[in-house]
């Protein structure tokens, strides 16, 4: 529309289509409201203003009209409670096959690594049509991941991942804003989402990584001396990680959790806090020993090892087929000479 | 109104209150309920030009794309302090304290609150929280966002995080020992015949308010002692790396927080009922309903606090939660809204200042709370919150709500508080400014947000510059609107024509003692035989005017 003075914002997710209905059907209500209210009030200023010897009739009130004036808008407000209840389960629910992308917050900048091992910072190339899943965390303060044109919003925290997820359906390239405030520079801790064609992301995509970041953890995994106890048989004196992931595990203390990325996040940062049943808590903390990056990377091996017939040890199968096959390390050399460790 | 007739200004002045004692000594001593209102009015009204200089700056800031006027980090502490000062030492206090102070003993026939120098303290608390605050924000500042969001005020922030959060400490207490005052005054001290179906709704409103002032405040203290614990000692309590949950500290601010919007809209609720009550010669529309949807709101207002948290991590159910019952906190506003509206309703209406300022306050309170309802939709949130949507929202309930509703109270009873009549004429030119000046402010900020401008930023892309200038254009002139009251006021107490005990022929106490009142308010305890708003008594064309006691 106009260039400097733009009315509405871009619709480029699924998601924004849904929110624009709701917020069109608010605006609606609350404009009829608005405008009952607004024209009982100048129509009875008007109609009874004070005229020489005709007095204010006294009038005590009228339960019915109490009742009638609190439950109809309850009634509507419970609409717009269900409405935008069903919108929000919708957008906070990632579907189940969608391309993960890790991204680590900082101040002030954005640093996103796809699953297939490319990173990117302050900028996110995605493919229209795919589902794309967000799996965030902060290395210092609270920042938050808001893409107008997406209508989606997600605060990323320090010591835990939060997860949101888009799909886009219009190329372009979108504002990506830090929405919580998070110091100095919080107003130029901002980006790009380039949504491309699939075909043109395809080529993006081929212009080099470092291999998937599943391969990147299972590295690191090596190094780290994980794979002594993480065996994957039965022999290992911590748990066997295959087919982990997304499961239910049984707690030393009893209760029962899912084994999702906060989980295995924690494990790895915190391994006494919530231990596995039939294990001695035996493993050291990792925490100030990895960086954010690699923990995602490690979280991303994890995954793989829970995909079917993938075994982890061939890393690539975990990567949709495009790809991306070689990679030069020194690139990734570059990238973790580049964090910062908590 | 014109209509009241103005008895011949009694020639030596009467003894009152203002003129009793002369001295300092006897105003920083003093433990009249009306001159320590007058040391409020005082003292907040510094604080609101502190606040407003602050929000100045930051509408020239922002009438740019760039960051031209200040430094990133000048303009984060602008923010946060406007928010500071503006929320606790001005909004907090504003009616309570100033208005409330001075009427509640009046308005329920008492010769002043249950605890004179407990009202003194919470007054040098005030001051001396105020203090610390100037103190603050002269050697260095604080830039963590009104809201202390840790980890970064707690690990992150260079600023002066603890000195800020200790001088809203100490106010804190200023706030708890109000509400404790009034609370007891209002069970204990009620004149012979006022019973709680007679009290005035300004009287219910604040009663509402101070169970929140009382209930609610603890909580803000506790959690910024643990900010300073944390911050000054590495006690692990919110930051991660310490082993702390940054959520719980959202959990404890908003839990005080959310519940601190009904300290500050509340009374201007009692204020705006008893302003339209007046000037539609009217009894109150549903009075009982107007006075329990005010506790309704106090009691809905503590369970409602993480509306400010759904897209900050929490789990989705607890969001449908809190969500369900933020809309069951609406109805009673609404109930109230739809009350003031049917109480026009076949009365004789009058145009003074106050009511104007109370038509405003209906106008932009019910925008401010219907924006309310986008907010605490889960699904229009996850867009719009922590965006300028948001700040707009907030300042329409704050500003538009809260501040229209004292400043119509301050006209309203100015000759009650002063003894002099302010000019009618100037007043109205006011109302009309600030609700102008208001709307092309704040209006644009809520297209804004949903064009997806985050809120607390110092530069932002080009597209959004039109709106912001149109914002920045308002604000010069809501300023001017607000310059103009305190500049006729200040002139009416020398220049303006005395004030009768009764220039509305308003129904409540307090006006039918001497304006202005004495020092213990009334010659003779007064006996209640009426219920509040008896405007056709008042009215009634031969009657000869309800004797203060008998």
């Amino acid at each position: 529309m106009f260039d400097n003075f733009p009315l509405w914002p871009d619709r480029a997710s699924t998601a924004a289509g849904n929110v624009d209905a709701l917020f069109i059907f608010l605006l609606i209500v609350s404009g009829l409201m608005t405008l009952l209210i607004f024209v009982a009030v100048v129509y009875f200023s008007a109609r009874y203003r004070n005229r020489q010897g005709v007095p204010a009739e006294q009038i005590e009130g009228s339960t019915p009209l109490e009742l009638t004036w609190s439950i109809i808008p309850l009634f509507v407000f419970m609409v717009i409670f269900a409405w935008g209840a069903v919108v929000y389960f919708k957008s906070r629910t990632p579907p189940r096959d969608s391309t993960e992308v890790y991204v680590v917050a900082k101040q002030w900048m954005w640093k996103l690594e796809h699953a297939e091992g490319q990173r990117e910072i302050n900028e996110l190339h995605v493919p229209v049509g795919r589902d794309v899943k967000l799996i965030m965390t902060s290395q210092d303060v609270i920042h938050s991941f808001f893409v107008p044109a997406f209508r989606m919003k997600q605060d990323v925290l320090p010591g835990r991942y939060t997860v949101a997820w888009f799909r886009a359906i219009k190329p372009g390239t979108y504002h990506l804003f830090c929405t919580q405030y998070c110091g100095t520079q919080h107003s130029g801790m901002i980006g790009s989402i380039i949504v491309m064609e699939p075909a043109q992301y395809e080529a993006w995509m081929s212009g080099g990584s470092t291999g998937p970041l599943s391969a990147t953890g299972e590295k690191i995994f090596g190094e780290l001396g994980c794979s002594t106890c993480h065996r994957s048989d039965s022999q290992g004196r911590g748990p066997n990680l295959q087919g982990v992931f997304g499961k239910p595990v049984q707690l030393e203390d009893g209760r029962i959790v899912t084994a999702d990325e906060n989980y295995i996040r924690e494990c790895i940062l915190d391994p006494g806090a919530r231990r596995v049943k039939g294990f001695q808590p035996i493993m050291p903390t990792f925490q100030g020993l990895v960086s954010d990056e690699q923990v995602n990377a490690l979280v991303a091996y994890v995954k793989s090892l829970a995909k079917p017939g993938e075994g982890g040890v061939k890393p690539a199968a975990a990567v949709p087929v495009n790809s991306a096959a070689n990679h030069s390390s020194a690139n990734q050399a570059a990238a973790e000479g580049s964090q910062v460790n908590p | 109104m014109a209509t009241a007739p103005v008895p011949p200004a009694a020639q030596p002045e009467r003894e009152n209150y203002l003129n009793k004692h002369y001295g300092v000594g006897s105003w920083l001593f003093t433990t009249d309920h009306k001159r320590i209102a007058l040391l409020y009015l005082l003292s907040i009204t510094f604080f609101f030009f502190i606040g407003g200089f602050f929000a100045l700056l930051i509408r020239l800031e922002l009438l740019t794309p760039g960051g031209d006027l200040v430094q990133a980090d000048t303009y984060n502490k602008l923010f946060t302090q406007h928010g500071q000062v503006m929320v606790f030492f001005f909004l907090i206090p504003s009616i309570p304290a100033v208005l409330g102070n001075f009427l509640v003993p009046m308005m329920v026939g008492a010769k002043d609150l249950a605890f004179p120098r407990i009202n003194l303290l919470s007054w040098y608390l005030y001051i001396i929280g105020g203090i610390m605050m100037l103190h603050c924000m002269l050697t260095g500042g604080v830039d963590t966002g009104w809201t202390f969001y840790v980890p970064f005020s707690t690990a992150f922030s260079n600023t002066k995080v603890i000195e800020a959060g200790l001088a809203i400490f100490v106010a804190g207490f200023s706030s708890i020992l109000t509400g404790l005052n009034f609370i007891v005054t209002i069970h204990r001290m009620r004149a012979p015949g006022m019973t709680w179906s007679r009290l005035p709704l300004f009287i219910w409103a604040h009663y509402a308010t101070s169970i929140i002032q009382v209930l609610g405040t603890p909580v803000i203290a506790i959690t910024l002692v643990l900010v300073v614990a944390e911050r000054a000692l590495h006690l692990g309590i919110f930051d991660p790396k310490l082993g702390g949950d940054p959520l719980l500290f959202q959990h404890l601010f908003w839990f005080y927080s959310h519940p601190a919007v009904y300290i500050m809209i509340l009374p201007s609720m009692g204020v705006v009922t008893e302003i339209i009550a007046c000037f539609s010669r009217k009894r109150i529309f549903g009075y009982s309903f107007v006075a329990f949807s005010s506790i309704a709101i106090a009691v809905f207002g503590f369970l409602v606090w993480a509306h400010h948290m759904f897209v900050a991590g929490i789990s989705v159910y607890a969001a449908l939660v809190f969500s369900l019952l933020s809309y069951a906190v609406a109805v009673p506003s609404a109930v109230k809204v739809f009350n003031w509206t049917a109480t026009l309703y076949k009365g004789s209406i009058h145009y003074d200042a106050p009511m104007l300022y109370a038509f405003g306050f209906l106008g932009l309170f019910t925008i401010g709370g219907l924006t309310g309802l986008f907010l605490a939709c889960l699904g229009v949130d996850m867009h719009v919150h922590d965006t300028y949507f948001v700040i707009a929202h907030f300042h329409y309930i704050m500003v538009g709500g809260a501040l229209m509703g004292y400043l119509g109270g301050m006209h309203f009873w100015w000759p009650k508080i002063s003894g002099r009549l302010y000019p009618e004429g100037w007043a109205r030119l006011a109302a009309l400014i600030v609700f102008i000046g208001f709307n092309l402010t704040f209006f644009p900020q809520f297209i804004l947000g949903y064009l997806g401008m985050p809120r607390r930023y110092y530069q932002y892309p080009p597209e959004f510059q039109v709106l912001n200038v149109l914002s920045t254009a308002g604000a010069t002139v809501l300023g001017i609107g607000y310059l103009l009251p305190m500049i006729y006021f200040l002139w009416s107490m020398r220049y303006g024509k005395p004030a009768p005990d009764n220039p509305w022929n308003a129904a409540g106490l307090e006006w039918k003692t001497q304006s202005p009142p004495t020092t213990f308010n009334f010659e003779e305890e007064p006996v209640v035989t009426w219920e509040a708003y008896n405007y056709e008594e008042l009215d009634a064309p031969h009657k000869e005017e309800v004797p203060v006691a008998r």
